[in-house]
């Protein structure tokens, strides 16, 4: 009875699983027929900027599946990404006079977006956990908060990057390393390192087996509020290094920064099936599930047989074709 | 006599009781929160015109309320007429089908009601309207294009959030595009009035078509997406790119000359203030005020910049 970790530990380890290769299927399946229907859609550049895109979403997500595996939920990713990418701007520019437009002010910024993001990640796993509020509340609270402080900031407009610094920044998006842009091999990197810790790790399983039986891991000894705390700030932490890689892009910061995130990041991990009720994920799963939902937005862009007006539907069916898939395979 | 004297008292009376209610001018400003660039816009001038309205008629109290969605809104203008105890309301509705009910009890109550931008589904709701000019904004647009074009080339169109407003300004610009057969619209997809999916939107465009003159961006905000596109694919093909509202950063470029931004179309937030100065000169003077009242959309080239160019604005 008092053996929490031994249904965990049974489970055989995701190390080379099929079981997540339902959305794999629906990704595969999607990019046949949006070759067949646009042959650029294989293109080299084509690939690359939809993976470029996807890397914001997709390391939130990486994220996103330790809080959900663990029972909880963020809501507030997309508002605290714009906000951040907006204090960021704001304490870059401040800097610029003393720091110069160099590599020293961009460091500074980058820090304090991952000092911002851990900052946040606490607040929300101490509300939760030692004020005992549901996550779901407590992140519906700050989704709010967060943006209203960024617009409040922006006075609605836009808060922009100076441009030396902006020039300076931008290959952090912009660039690429062996052919392959910057913010594809950061993806790649959040996505193995996530996936480290949650398989290989006792961070990971104290995680897996909150999320199965929160009761059972406290009678294991296991410090619940803190390995909870914990997810937050990794969610914090996660936004905080997409925002970095966000704010060179367009080097502004708007109220409509990181709209709808929540919502995408939560599906992607969903569909690359981890539990929305927690105990179980994978982070195959949730990088499958997060480039399968940008790939569907530009295989819309890049043809015209379906009405502009009928584009969420089509977004809405894969999604439930996909989860379909997934049930299939359990 | 004394009839005539007791009427000469009640007319003197009914002059003053006029011309107080006249001078008391409390006028309360209905507006959404400035969620984005343009609304953001409307707050700046509202309260700008503020300043200005008190200072030129003395005894008038102007009231600005911003409003994050459209049932907010509706709750304010119950406020702003028990609580303000307002005789005159300038509203930029949220939505115009569920504020109409709300602002028609509030004209019932003889508050004196001017719409901005958005007219309510019942104009009976409504003593005077004042609106941009969104058909305009198309067809200035697409007379633009056409014209730099010399009628012949091929462009893409990026559209706003599916809305009215939206239908208004692509159809207009589509009736343009009929006089010139030789320029063919490759697609047109929306990009929601933001930056983020001006700029996907665009870069899909690029992969999918290897030859394009022009880009109609209809809004300055989508533009900015879009022109960073462009230039992360080193693509030299296109002549130039239109946007559209009047963003100060564009109008900027406009100024100075850029070379993918050659000119802007107005939609500008500062109809507030028309607005806002109309209804107060109407109220205090006692003049009827003209209904309905085009602010027009007009077209900014490096010549006429500088008079669009408001560096103070947020947007």
């Amino acid at each position: 009875m008092l053996q929490p970790e031994k249904p965990v530990a049974d489970k055989p380890r995701p190390r080379f699983s099929f079981s997540g290769w339902g959305p794999l299927l629906g990704l595969i399946l999607l990019c046949i027929l949006a070759t067949l229907l646009n042959p650029s859609f294989l293109s080299l550049d084509n690939i690359f900027n939809v993976l470029t895109r996807t890397a914001f979403i997709g390391i939130i997500a990486v994220g996103m599946t330790f809080v959900i595996i663990s029972g909880g939920i963020d809501l507030s990713v997309g508002s605290m990404a714009a906000l951040i990418a907006g204090s960021m701007i704001l304490v870059m520019n401040a800097l610029e006079p003393r720091l110069g437009a160099g590599t020293l002010t961009v460091l500074v910024g980058m820090l304090l977006a991952l000092a911002l993001g851990a900052l946040f990640g606490v607040l929300h796993g101490l509300t939760i956990t030692k004020g005992r509020i549901e996550p779901f509340i407590v992140t519906l609270g700050t989704l709010g908060i967060f943006r209203a402080v960024l617009t409040y900031l922006s006075q609605g407009g836009a808060i922009t990057l100076e441009q030396n610094l902006s020039d300076h920044y931008s290959p952090v998006y912009y660039g690429a390393f062996l052919g392959v842009p910057i913010p594809i091999w950061v993806f790649l990197a959040v996505a193995l390192l996530g996936g480290l810790v949650l398989n290989r790790t006792r961070f990971g399983r104290y995680v897996q087996a909150i999320g199965s039986n929160e009761g059972v891991a406290r009678y294991a000894a296991i410090q619940v509020d803190n390995i909870k705390i914990l997810t937050y700030v990794a969610v914090g932490i996660c936004v905080a290094v997409a925002t970095i890689l966000y704010v060179p892009r367009l080097g502004s910061a708007t109220p409509s920064t990181g709209l709808l995130w929540e919502l995408e990041t939560i599906a992607a991990v969903i569909i690359g099936g981890t539990s929305l009720k927690g105990g179980s994920g994978r982070i195959t799963g949730t990088v499958i599930g997060a480039i399968l939902l940008s790939t569907i937005g530009n295989v819309l862009n890049l043809t015209s047989i379906i009405s502009v007006y009928l584009n969420a539907a089509v977004q809405g069916i894969v999604i439930i074709i996909v989860a379909f898939l997934q049930r299939g395979r359990r | 006599m004394k009839t005539i004297l007791r009427s000469l008292v009640m007319l003197g009376a009914l002059l003053m009781m006029a011309a107080l209610a006249q001078n008391k001018v409390v006028m309360g400003v209905s507006i959404p929160a400035a969620d984005h660039g343009w609304t953001a816009g409307i707050v700046y001038w509202a309260n700008q015109t503020k300043g200005e309205l008190e200072k030129m008629y003395p005894g008038i109290q102007v009231i600005v309320k911003t409003a994050k969605d459209a049932s907010e809104q509706a709750n304010q203008i119950q406020d702003l007429y028990t609580v303000n105890k307002i005789n005159t309301l300038v509203i930029l509705p949220y939505e115009s089908a569920p504020l109409t009910k709300p602002v028609a009890a509030l004209k019932a109550k003889g508050v004196f009601v001017t719409v901005v931008d958005r007219g309510l589904t019942d104009p009976n709701a409504q003593n005077a309207y004042v609106a941009g000019d969104n058909p305009g904004l198309g067809k200035v647009s697409g007379e633009y294009v056409a014209k730099q074009l010399g009628g012949k080339g091929n462009i893409v169109i990026l559209r706003g959030i599916p809305t009215v407003i939206d239908n208004q300004r692509y159809d207009a610009f589509m009736a343009v595009m009929k006089n010139y057969p030789g320029i063919k619209v490759l697609d047109a997809k929306y990009a929601n009035w933001n930056r983020d999916d001006g700029f996907k939107v665009m870069q899909d465009f690029l992969t999918r078509f290897k030859q394009i003159d022009a880009v109609w961006a209809q809004d300055d905000d989508i533009a900015v997406g879009v022109l960073k596109a462009m230039d992360e694919a080193k693509r030299t093909d296109i002549k130039f790119v239109l946007g559209g509202a009047g963003m100060k950063e564009m109008i900027k470029k406009v100024m100075d000359g850029d070379k993918l931004i050659t000119a802007d179309v107005t939609y500008p937030p500062r109809m507030i203030q028309n607005a806002m100065m109309l209804t107060a000169e109407s109220r205090v003077k006692g003049t009827a005020m003209k209904t309905p009242t085009i602010i027009p959309s007009v077209l900014v080239t490096k010549d006429n910049a500088k008079e669009y160019y408001f560096p103070d604005s947020p947007f």
